[in-house]
């Protein structure tokens, strides 16, 4: 990115409020180039001094709010306190260059940030320096910016920048700014506390599910448990007689009982007699989508990587391994169900909500009221969680057909019951794994064939390359140098919505590859981790990362006790690298604990370490509460689970001691929300095959007893 | 029918079915938003709210079983002394992410230390294995709850 989008295409100065200096700037996309100049984050420095970031990306955890305004904080010589951050509208200048919309995902904001940003901040930082030099007739290279103001050292005399930022307006935005060299960073590199966190201990944070408008009702739904069901008939007459209950709402689907508080509502909807029409996937089942998966892995797929001639090498000399993989449906089970606030007016439609995709969200509300998109306002709001759940609008939608039927504002939440059965899941999965051991033991030849539903093909086609998912293949091929490597993918229709689910693609790719990598290791009798790194001679940063996990966590000196066993795996995705040492135990009843889980990580220059690993900690335990425990079943065309006693998420009493262990790196930043997660399970499994000799190939991982 | 309540120290008045969760009472009546809607079922703790200084989770507890006790939810916890110190914890440890559970931690966790000043790690399980954090901040927590315990 860096070498391909010179500082002129992302930066230049904008009208703002009298007094005030406004930066605007275009985030690039992480491969193109930006051939026009479209801005898409605005650096003010007002007149009293604040600098405002309004920025697309947006805060639902991973902690955007204070690594990207470090970003402009460091080139501006300001303190990060100094920094406000807004919510960027619904707008197309906040568009994200990689995905054509205005969207937060993908690892994507931190490595799209990291060159405009602090090109950003050191622009405004010269333009402020030259607008005092002229003020004081001095040389603008004997000032200097310090915290906020710029200081003649030789005479003493300072100014504040909020007194420059009208003066510095009128100045032309410089053509070449130098940004500090690696290694001289004030900010970056060292640990910030999240500017978020004080609003986040006391009650104030505010989500989309605090949304407060005037005269708003508050509402609950249920919608046809079969997927592309509809509603036949209710019977409200009890529901209306409950003491807070207004209205209740028919939709093509769904059943949404408005009330004065959601007390009331649900007590209302609990007494609607719903009658659905289940329509025609009332037959689906997650056991006839297997079958389903398993014969489209006998058809030709569409082939996303063939290099070192596979067939032939396949089909020569050598010891042959095979091995079938599933992976079930998953929920994301967001903290913050479901939730949005709408009014619809005749001056087009409010909503108030925590999106990752505002855009997305104004098409499609405006699509529903057949109203145009610009007509719908996006008030963004902290997020409860997203992990790609809040990249779907449909709750959006809903709210907004729902409040079109009255005359007062409507926020919908949704039951948690809801959220687990009308997700966008993680898609269900079948991998068929094939290579060629040479006499050594080593793999001369390396396939992998999978099928599933594709999410990009629903979500956005114009993402796909060549009629090929972008997300679904990622990394499907693996870190590894083997000489002949193929990769096929079958993609398969559902009637259950699937989406994007925190690690993506790589979540599915990554497991499936390192356990299979693992089970070579083991056919050919060699230890799994200087198997991984007799493959790795020529990706020396995952290399780096898995000795350093070897290293940190004692692999070789390893002992454990019955019962336990240790795994590794490796992880490249998003510009990071990273490898885990994963230690557990496992009970005579096949109950697996998680003891300890050391983990190195190559993320480039850490903006703020202490963010890389939490996100890197946060993104484990996401990943093993989904291979402990994550799984849903559908039958008759509905999800068998409904809240956290049968889709359990991990709790204090199950966490492991975690050390993570960051690579010191000047390279550009990596990604870090999702590494974690796809590096997880496999490391688990290959643990567990390390204390059981079992090897499982589904997930959740369920040794059963041992 | 209406209800006297007691919470953080004020007494409010509202008018609502005996069988209302307290939490609806506390963010739809009251629009006390701090506490938060994780589950409906107490399985998750984000609603979790001291009832005459135990934790409690408020989308279990209907308004009438409350009676006179007194309810202090997250919006006052930080005038405790033990309340103080847990979000003084939290910011040192940066324990939250998303946040979004976070209100119920704190309510669990000052009222573990309220009843346990020098909890254990089995304690600290004990008394927090009700709340789920979906970010996963639970290895902050644990350091936090350690550290408001040192005073």
């Amino acid at each position: 990115m860096d070498a391909l989008v010179s500082r002129r295409d992302f930066l230049k100065a904008s009208a703002g409020a009298a007094g005030s200096l406004v930066l605007a700037v275009h985030l690039p996309g992480l491969a193109a180039v930006a051939h026009s100049f479209s801005p898409s984050a605005f650096v003010t420095v007002g007149s009293d001094g604040l600098v405002t970031l309004t920025m697309p990306y947006v805060e639902m955890g991973q902690g955007t709010y204070t690594s990207i305004p470090m970003l402009v904080a460091e080139e501006l010589e300001v303190d990060l306190s100094q920094v406000r951050t807004a919510h960027a509208p619904a707008d197309p200048a906040y568009r994200h260059g990689l995905f054509g919309v205005q969207l937060t995902g993908a690892s994507a904001s931190i490595r799209a940030a990291w060159m405009p940003l602090r090109q950003a901040g050191a622009a405004a930082r010269t333009m402020l320096v030259q607008a005092a030099a002229k003020q004081w007739n001095v040389d603008p290279a004997s000032c200097k910016a310090v915290r906020g103001e710029v200081v003649h050292a030789a005479s003493g005399r300072k100014l504040a920048y909020g007194a420059l930022a009208a003066d510095a307006a009128a100045l032309p935005v410089p053509k070449d700014v130098a940004l500090k060299p690696a290694g001289s960073y004030a900010l970056v590199g060292k640990p910030a506390k999240r500017t978020d966190t004080p609003s986040k201990v006391n009650g104030t944070a505010k989500f989309g599910i605090d949304a407060v408008v005037p005269g708003m009702k508050v509402a609950a739904i249920a919608a046809c448990p079969v997927f592309g069901g509809k509603l036949a008939k209710v019977d409200d007459h009890k529901a209306l007689k409950v003491k807070g209950v207004r209205k209740v709402v028919r939709l093509d689907n769904a059943v949404a009982v408005i009330a004065d508080h959601t007390g009331a509502a649900r007590k209302g909807l609990a007494a609607c007699a719903i009658t659905w029409d289940e329509g025609s996937n009332n037959g689906f089942s997650s056991a006839a989508w297997e079958q389903k998966l398993a014969s489209a892995g006998k058809e030709k797929g569409l082939v996303v990587h063939d290099e070192g001639g596979y067939a032939k090498v396949a089909g020569g000399a050598g010891r042959k391994v095979e091995a079938v993989y599933t992976m079930p449906f998953l929920a994301h089970a967001t903290m913050e169900p479901m939730n949005a606030t709408a009014r619809v007016g005749k001056d087009g439609v409010d909503i108030w909500t925590g999106t990752q995709a505002p855009e997305r969200l104004q098409i499609f509300v405006g699509k529903a009221l057949g109203i145009a998109p610009a007509s719908v306002r996006v008030h963004n709001q902290l997020l409860g969680g997203g992990f790609g759940r809040r990249l779907e609008v449909d709750v959006a939608v809903q709210a907004a057909l729902v409040a079109r039927q009255v005359d007062y504002p409507v926020k919908l939440i949704w039951s948690r019951e809801e959220d687990i059965q009308h997700d966008y899941y993680r898609p269900f999965w079948r991998d068929e794994l094939a290579a060629v051991l040479d006499e050594g033991g080593m793999p001369v030849a390396f396939s992998h064939r999978f099928a599933g539903s594709s999410i990009e093909a629903r979500y956005a086609p114009e993402w796909m390359a060549k009629g090929i998912d972008t997300d679904a293949v990622e990394q499907a091929e693996g870190p590894y140098n083997i000489p002949a490597r193929f990769v096929e993918y079958m993609p398969v229709e559902t009637s259950v919505p699937t989406g994007f689910w925190r690690g993506v693609g790589p979540t599915h790719n990554i497991f499936v590859v390192e356990s299979f990598i693992d089970e070579l290791a083991h056919t050919a009798g060699k230890d799994p981790v200087a198997y991984r790194q007799a493959l790795l001679n020529k990706n020396p940063r995952a290399l780096a990362v898995l000795n350093l996990a070897a290293q940190k966590s004692g692999w070789a000196t390893r002992k454990p006790g019955p019962g336990e066993g240790f795994g590794v795996s490796v992880g490249t995705a998003w510009g990071s690298f990273a490898a885990a040492v994963l230690e557990c135990v496992v009970s005579k009843e096949g109950a697996v604990t998680v003891k300890r889980v050391v983990t190195a990580i190559d993320c480039g220059q850490p903006v703020n370490p202490d963010g890389v690993v939490a996100q890197a900690e946060s993104g484990q335990v996401y990943g093993l509460t989904a291979a402990l425990y994550g799984k849903l079943t559908v039958e008759n065309g509905r999800i068998m689970q409904s809240n956290f006693h049968d889709y359990p998420l991990m709790r204090m009493n199950e966490m492991p001691v975690m050390e993570t262990h960051i690579v010191p790196s000047t390279e550009s930043p990596g990604g870090m929300g999702e590494l974690g997660t796809a590096l997880i399970a496999p490391a688990l499994a290959n643990a567990v095959f390390a204390a059981t000799g079992k090897r499982l190939r589904s997930l959740p991982l369920e040794p059963g007893p041992v | 029918m209406s209800y006297v309540l007691t919470i953080n120290g004020k007494q409010r008045t509202v008018d609502v079915d005996g069988d209302t969760p307290l939490l609806w009472v506390l963010r739809d009546v009251l629009q006390m938003n701090g506490t938060k809607f994780g589950c409906g079922m107490a399985l998750c703790g984000a609603c979790t709210v001291h009832l005459n200084g135990q934790p409690v989770r408020s989308c279990q507890t209907p308004v009438s079983s409350v009676g006179k006790g007194k309810v202090t939810t997250i919006e006052a916890i930080g005038e405790t002394a033990t309340g103080k110190r847990i979000q003084q914890a939290w910011i040192a440890h940066d324990v939250p992410q998303c946040g979004y559970c976070q209100s119920g931690q704190i309510m669990s966790a000052s009222a573990l230390l309220a009843a346990n000043p020098h909890p254990t790690d089995a304690d600290i399980d004990a008394a927090m294995a009700g709340n789920i954090c979906r970010c996963g901040t639970y290895t902050r927590i644990r350091a936090a709850i350690k550290t408001a315990a040192k005073g």
